[in-house]
């Protein structure tokens, strides 16, 4: 699974090099930051010379998602505080999706951090190899960057398929992400996940309150 | 073109947010997890999320450019693919690969 990162690495890195920067450019921002929707960002707003303030509220904005992965992700289940402080860092999307299937509720914390620790190296690996072999593919080669569209297709249709019975679930957080794409489109992400979870919260409520709640 | 001072800045600033964003709130959710309608949400959250992401992703989509077709063939390659093989590599490489083919020839005319 978390091989799908190795293609979105290559694209990554490939758009580094074409953005004119050195290849280890790549690497290092994939280590430290690690945040991959982010990052394709990132490279516009430096290339763009963008002021510190906007580079730290993009990733504010971009990022402010993960604050709800805290709710589900099992962190209690890494023991540690090294593990946790690496656990927390790479916390990525795909991080939440795969620790949070059905099968990954018996998950020891070995088999946790390690997961979480091949998401990263996948990410490095691939983004560097890109950057390297960017010099290589002609500026008229375009539309890699859908590769971060594929991964999160195969994720959401992943998710929906551990839960299948709970259909409802995505089509409400489909409503909410086109009310946001077209209410607020400049804070479609906080928006969509502010709604997604107020629908699911009104939801869970109405159906406790009702005498057929098992 | 960027200075290194200006890009580690960049990059440290980033990477502050990024880590706040995802450590923070295990402590200050820390008291919710124990509630019933938090575990409720939190079993049915992931499904939701990746939706989002990936309406995120299409969001500008421009409906009337031959970009959209693009993007949408390559959708539906993504889907299929997933759909008939499940395997995550196959589909994300299939999917890319349709779309760097017809955005590549269909932006050049």
């Amino acid at each position: 699974m978390g091989l799908g990162l190795v293609p979105l690495g290559l694209a990554f890195g490939i758009v580094v090099a074409h953005s004119g920067l050195a290849w280890w450019w790549a690497s290092l921002f994939t280590t430290a930051i690690y945040a991959g929707s982010f990052e394709f960002l990132l490279v516009a707003l430096v290339g763009a010379l963008a002021p510190l303030g906007t580079v730290a509220l993009t990733a504010f904005l971009v990022n402010v998602r993960h604050v709800f992965y805290a709710l589900s992700f099992p962190l209690r289940r890494v023991h540690g505080r090294l593990a946790k402080t690496y656990s927390t860092f790479a916390l990525t999307d795909e991080a939440y999706a795969l620790a949070t299937t059905q099968q990954a509720h018996s998950w020891s914390t070995r088999r946790i951090l390690w997961l979480q620790v091949f998401l990263h190296l996948y990410w490095v690996g691939g983004a560097t190899a890109g950057a390297l072999l960017g010099s290589l593919i002609p500026d008229s080669i375009t539309g890699l960057d859908f590769a971060l569209t594929a991964l999160f297709t195969v994720l959401a249709l992943d998710a929906i398929r551990d839960r299948r019975a709970d259909l409802p679930t995505p089509v409400l957080a489909l409503l909410s992400a086109l009310a946001a794409r077209l209410a607020l489109p400049g804070q479609m992400l906080l928006t969509a996940f502010t709604l997604f979870t107020a629908g699911l919260l009104a939801r869970h409520l109405a159906t406790s309150k009702s005498p057929t709640h098992a | 073109m960027p200075d290194t001072r200006y890009l580690l800045a960049a990059v440290a600033v980033s990477a502050a947010v990024t880590w706040a964003l995802r450590a923070l709130p295990f402590t200050a959710l820390a008291p919710l997890r124990a509630s019933r309608t938090v575990q409720n949400l939190s079993t049915r959250m992931p499904a939701g999320v990746m939706v989002i992401l990936l309406v995120y992703c299409l969001r500008d989509l421009p409906l009337t450019d031959p970009r959209a077709l693009a993007a949408l063939t390559a959708l539906t390659v993504t889907i299929s693919l997933h759909l008939w093989r499940r395997n995550a590599l196959l589909s994300i490489l299939g999917g890319t690969t349709a779309h760097v083919i017809l955005a590549t020839t269909l932006v050049a005319h």
